[in-house]
């Protein structure tokens, strides 16, 4: 016999609105260049505002000349970075230079900005070790392989920095992807139980590979999931350097008052392909989608915000990409100059001290090479 | 001097470092205001307080990245995976990164970390806690993998473990926690990472076994004893990287060599034992070397569990086999 049918015990689908509205996204800067949140707007100087400029233009040149010496076989491993400058860069520009970064494959960018010298970015892109060995000072870890890695690290690096009762932020980003592993939820939710003053960014191009985010989960924002752990959450224009700036500085200081971490959803787009290693983004993306947001492109919009205030113009601009030239250059002339990466350097750095067994294979590949 | 079961032995070493080293942190679940299921940390949060010794949430991945992210800000984390049959869900964290760590940073960062973690049969656990998993560690380059077979070698290894500058898994066979008690020095001490131990000298044949099996191993050659045969007993303490030194002159010296563990038969150290052996000592082979094991099958419930796990009587089977040759 079927049972009766009993009266909802809750309101299922007022549950899920009423948390859903929470998440409007933060937008400060227009697609056509207009503050648009007055009162959200950060307090950075003009300088700053050019500072910030002079970072978006410089690594979308750097973007298309990684793309181009990857296409010669001059470099390795390549995800391409165009249409998420704001998310990626104008977070880091939040940061102070103790913060520590946890950057996901694509987050190259950031840990430059952050002080990794370029030639070791590309070193890395290589597939060098040098590229990992990150400079005393420079408080970045290399890029995570396995997807959701990350997060788990990063509550650990903010629990530390609490234990050590340092006034400063860990830092980590994944994509839409990203957030559908395990890992995301333990790191976000270890980090809000430890109180840790850590940062989650997702940026949400949309696509994981080929995926569309759609696919990804039922939520209907990344953002809203941090309500799950128990952390404040918020979705951003991740085309709008100034929103994502905000949003970022905002969680910064309530991590360095001891409030804890925030996940912050970037919405934002890459133009290129997955990685240079054969993706096609023909075969998932339309070209109306594509052209839906170039429109928002965060270079074409902040150029007009900076124009329109007076303090940018083409000669400024132009400059930048010269020096990003220049810099690309030499960065390459450096790294070709790096003497190539042996199997014996491996060896000498699996362990502190090298087992019985690496040594003698150590002396085998000493021979070989030395041939 | 005190006597110490194994688990005493591993509270004892813990509380050593926590008050030698403050970078040391202990953590994982349950370990906190309960002293851990097998009471490894008892007392520790008391003593040390929520800052060193402290409770996660309850997942095994989070506390790999925990171990990670605190390394790397300069701690020494010694987390406890509660049973190592959880360990594939921090797979990542070991293989993936710990593993790595020196080499993904060109030198730069290193992963002191330390997870111990109970393991092994014979208490009738219910499944997926108890399975001999070392042979997945041993695979993975970059780690060191420590089992103790005594309360004594337990304080020393775990004390040396704490301080190595690289990723050890510390194993402790769950049969070993309170079988026994041993005199174990109340002061400090360490014993080196990657140094087997004679346990029992002998002409006649070579034992090479670790954990719970080094127990077997010693009754099968008491017994062999009696019939006249004079059998060593190798407790590797590592299993990996191997002491290839202390097998190696051994083997040279009895001509004949059985390899015992607890694991299955089918990969895992002792596979690696014989390889070895007959790399560099084939031309001191009297007779093959075989291997005492569990059958290759997924580790049994606790019904089958007695006849499955390996004991002295399978030991003195195979070492006749190879005596007699």
């Amino acid at each position: 016999m079927a049972s009766k049918t009993k009266k909802a015990q809750f309101d299922a689908k007022k549950q899920l609105e009423t948390v859903e509205e929470q998440f409007q996204t933060l937008q400060i800067l227009s697609e056509e260049g207009k503050i648009v949140n007055e009162s959200a707007m950060p307090d950075l100087s003009d300088e700053q505002l050019q500072e910030l400029m002079q970072r978006m233009v410089y690594t979308r040149i750097l973007d298309q000349r990684s793309i181009s010496l990857n296409r010669q076989g001059r470099l390795g491993f390549y995800a391409p970075t165009a249409g998420q400058e704001a998310s990626q860069l104008a977070s880091q520009f939040a940061l102070e230079k103790e913060d520590f970064i946890l950057p996901g494959y694509r987050d190259v960018p950031q840990i430059i900005w952050h002080g990794l010298p370029l030639y070791q970015a590309f070193l890395w892109s290589r597939g060098h070790y040098e590229g990992g060995n990150i400079p005393e000072g420079v408080n970045v870890i290399s890029p995570q392989i396995i997807i959701g890695a990350q997060y788990i690290q990063t509550a650990g690096v903010a629990l530390g920095m609490k234990k050590r009762g340092e006034k400063k932020v860990a830092i980590t980003y994944t994509g839409d992807g990203g957030a559908s592993q395990g890992d995301f939820y333990e790191g976000i939710n270890f980090a809000g139980a430890f109180k840790a003053p850590a940062i989650f960014i997702v940026q949400n191009n949309r696509f994981a590979i080929s995926t569309p985010v759609e696919k990804q989960s039922a939520a209907k924002t990344i953002a809203q999931k941090a309500v799950a752990a128990g952390i404040p959450g918020i979705q951003v224009d991740g085309m709008d350097p100034l929103a994502v700036y905000a949003a970022v500085r905002e969680a910064r200081e309530r991590a360095i008052n001891g409030e804890g971490p925030t996940l912050i959803e970037t919405l934002t787009y890459r133009y290129g392909p997955h990685t240079m290693a054969g993706d096609d983004p023909t075969r998932y993306r339309t070209s109306d989608l594509d052209n839906e947001w170039e429109k928002k492109d965060p270079l074409v919009r902040f150029r007009k915000f900076l124009e329109d205030k007076g303090i940018w113009n083409e000669d400024m601009e132009n400059e930048v990409i010269e020096k990003a030239k220049d810099d690309i250059k030499e960065a390459i002339k450096k790294a070709d100059d790096t003497p190539k990466q042996k199997v014996t350097d491996l060896m000498k750095i699996m362990y502190e001290e090298m087992p019985h067994n690496l040594k003698e294979q150590y002396e085998i590949y000493k021979e070989k090479e030395s041939k | 001097m005190a006597q110490m079961t194994m688990i005493q032995a591993i509270t004892d070493a813990l509380r050593t470092e926590l008050r030698n080293d403050p970078n040391v942190l202990v953590f994982g679940e349950d370990v906190g205001v309960n002293g851990g299921v097998f009471r490894a940390t008892e007392g520790l949060q008391k003593e040390f307080g929520e800052e060193r010794v402290f409770d996660t949430p309850l997942a095994e991945s989070g506390i790999g990245g925990l171990a990670v992210g605190l390394g790397l800000q300069g701690f020494r984390p010694v987390p406890e995976i509660q049973f190592f049959g959880f360990v594939f869900e921090v797979m990542d964290s070991i293989s993936g990164q710990l593993a790595r760590m020196r080499y993904r940073s060109g030198g730069r960062y290193s992963a002191p970390v330390t997870i111990r973690s109970p393991f092994g049969g014979g208490v009738h656990t219910p499944e997926m806690h108890a399975d001999s998993l070392e042979g997945l560690m041993a695979q993975q380059p970059g780690l060191k993998v420590v089992i103790p077979s005594t309360p004594y070698d337990a304080k020393g290894l775990l004390i040396s473990a704490i301080r190595d500058n690289d990723p050890v898994i510390f194993l402790e066979h769950m049969k070993l926690y309170r079988s026994f008690r041993q005199e174990v020095p109340e002061e400090e001490y360490s014993i080196p990472l990657g140094k087997a131990e004679v346990k029992r000298e002998g002409s006649d044949l070579t034992i090479v076994t670790y954990g719970a099996m080094v127990h077997e191993s010693l009754k099968a050659a008491e017994e062999l004893e009696k019939e006249g045969k004079s059998v060593e007993v190798i407790d590797l303490r590592t299993v990996a990287p191997l002491d290839i030194d202390t097998i190696i002159s051994s083997v040279e010296k009895t001509g004949r060599a059985i390899v015992v563990q607890e694991a299955q038969k089918q990969a895992g150290v002792a596979a690696n034992v014989v390889a070895e052996i007959n790399d560099r000592a084939i031309l001191s082979l009297e007779a093959p070397v075989l291997r005492v094991a569990a059958p290759d099958t997924v580790f049994a419930f606790p019904q089958a569990e007695t006849v499955w796990l390996p004991n002295y009587k399978d030991v003195i089977e195979t070492a006749k086999k190879v005596l007699e040759f």
